[in-house]
């Protein structure tokens, strides 16, 4: 009986996106039933439309900018965390974790009224940037906290008792040892400000990220098949970004020789 | 190893990031919900009028009772589904699949959040699934309409979008439940329900506690779901900040909302905890 309800949980948790290849092959404007039939037109207008590709290519760079500078904060913040004593850690710690609880309505409103109020300065892609490095921080710290709690301090010791310097030990022994938690870290970041909305339509100035352009196209019901194709696109590309992350995960920890414990979160 | 001034230095630059955007910030919007909005320009002169309106317009009481009641909802609905899920994973499921299981759940997730919204809005609709369906079962006669652009429909919807953020909290402390107490309890004569109402779950409370806070603190202020599937009756106050921030241009006032929430919804988060911690207490 619970093996079913679990089943039935499931089928809800996917019916959305079970919805989309359905409609994005669908030959007719209406997102409703009846189906007419099948086309791959939706696909082909998709690859012509040049604001699409402007605001896919500006998510894009906004997503690996956010997600490397996300994750050599997260590195600092976790190897920290994980590795030293010091003064006020906790409220430290607290701080760099808080957007993972905070409404990302307070991110957005709060850092609008500092860059439009306070400083005056314009809103461009650099401002939607530096807050995604806010919100994905978090999740980089949480992913290498595990990778660097994994790590046996002895071998970092012993390479320094074997002559090598602080920065060579930590370039030849730990970097290696923690990269896979790197690559997960860089996904997830990536992922995180790929799909993030909230914040970039409040910070967003003339140029618009791909989810504040979709959020502009769902008021024109006949542009809505192309942002079916697209969205059949994204799940799978998502998909293949999360195994990938997955795998490197699993891979890290059986090089770090621990028992796989679970998920990314 | 233990050297605090290492710590320090490293911790600088994702705490110098933090205080910047976010707590200087955070102290910006306090600051900026005791202005006003003077037509085009903003009175610098503090005062608590945009708190007096808050408290006193009945529009934003209406809409601030109704986030509260929608997310109330939500995380409960969303804990209780939740709960069996994670139950199945932790207790049934074979120690090498639990991660792909995990996986499973987490995947629809990470999907676009906002096409996952619209297409709930496909699901309800009047020429939707879900009345396609009905009527090809015969069940109704003509589309019904009070599935979509109403309150039940943003709990619904988001009920749906946070199903995984409750999973992996209550997935976690099953976890961490030592298996032996439960055969004591089995072999000290309790039944399986109350095996699992006298040892399960109380020790399965600390995720509980969480799942209940990750779900409830992020639907407060939702934006997407209450403006794509809520209808006018189905707003909620994060459509109200952005009508002050980016429409009606009193940026104060938005503040102000944004700032009332976020105390709201941190004494409600603190009376979860203290409460769990209560009920805790009182079972030991």
């Amino acid at each position: 009986m619970l093996r079913g309800y679990v089943l039935l949980f499931l089928a809800f948790l996917y019916a959305p996106i079970l919805l989309l290849p359905v409609f994005a092959f669908n030959d007719g404007t209406a997102i409703a039933f009846p189906l007419n039939g099948f086309t791959t037109r939706w696909f082909a207008e998709m690859t012509q439309s040049r604001e699409l590709h402007a605001a896919l290519l500006n998510s894009l760079m906004v997503a690996a900018a956010a997600s490397v500078l996300a994750v050599l904060l997260g590195l600092a913040a976790a190897r920290a965390n994980v590795r030293y004593r010091f003064p006020g850690k906790a409220a430290a710690m607290g701080l760099v974790m808080l957007p993972l609880v905070l409404p990302e309505i307070i991110v957005a409103t709060s850092l609008l009224v500092v860059i439009v109020q306070f400083l005056e300065w314009p809103l461009t892609l650099w401002t939607v940037t530096a807050a995604h490095v806010l919100i994905c921080t978090p999740f980089a710290v949480a992913i290498l906290n595990a990778s660097f709690q994994a790590l046996d301090p002895a071998m970092e010791e012993a390479s320094i008792d074997l002559g090598e310097s602080r920065a060579s030990t930590f370039r030849l022994i730990t970097l290696p040892l923690v990269m896979p938690g790197i690559v997960a870290a860089l996904l997830i970041s990536f992922t995180i400000s790929l799909d993030e909305f909230i914040i970039a339509f409040f910070l967003t100035g003339s140029d618009p990220t791909l989810p504040v352009y979709i959020w502009s196209l769902l008021r024109f019901p006949k542009l809505l098949p192309i942002i079916m194709a697209l969205g059949t696109i994204l799940v799978i590309l998502s998909i293949l970004i999360l195994t990938l992350a997955e795998w490197n995960r699993r891979r890290g920890l059986a090089r770090a020789g621990v028992k796989d414990t679970g998920g990314f979160l | 190893m233990q050297d605090p001034r290492r710590g320090l230095t490293l911790v600088a630059p994702p705490l110098g990031y933090a205080v910047a955007l976010l707590a200087g910030p955070l102290l910006a919007i306090f600051l900026f919900s005791f202005w006003t909005q003077d037509y085009l320009t903003i009175d610098r002169t503090p005062t608590l009028a945009n708190y007096r309106e808050v408290l006193s317009d009945p529009i934003y009481r209406t809409i601030m009772a109704r986030s509260l009641w929608i997310s109330g909802a939500v995380t409960i609905i969303t804990v209780v589904l939740a709960f069996p899920v994670a139950y199945y994973i932790s207790f049934r499921v074979r120690a090498d699949r639990k991660s792909l299981w995990l996986f499973l759940v987490t995947i629809p997730f990470w999907t676009s959040y906002l096409l996952r919204i619209f297409l709930w809005k496909v699901i309800l609709g009047y020429n939707g699934v879900m009345n396609s369906g009905l009527m090809g079962l015969g069940l109704v006669d003509e589309p019904l309409t009070a599935l979509l652009y109403n309150a039940n429909a943003v709990v619904i919807t988001l009920s749906h979008a946070f199903a995984p953020f409750a999973i992996l909290p209550i997935f976690v402390a099953l976890e961490k439940i030592d298996r032996a107490l439960l055969e004591a309890a089995r072999d000290l004569g309790e039944s399986a329900v109350t095996t699992f109402f006298r040892v399960t779950l109380p020790l399965a409370m600390p995720g509980v506690v969480a799942a209940l806070l990750i779900v409830f603190i992020p639907t407060v202020g939702d934006y997407v779901t209450p403006a794509q599937v809520g209808g006018p009756g189905g707003l909620m106050i994060a459509n109200m900040i952005q009508t002050q921030f980016l429409g009606l241009n009193n940026a104060p006032m938005g503040a102000t909302l944004a700032v009332v929430a976020m105390v709201l919804v941190t004494i409600i988060s603190l009376a979860i905890v203290w409460l769990a911690r209560r009920l805790a207490g009182g079972r030991r």
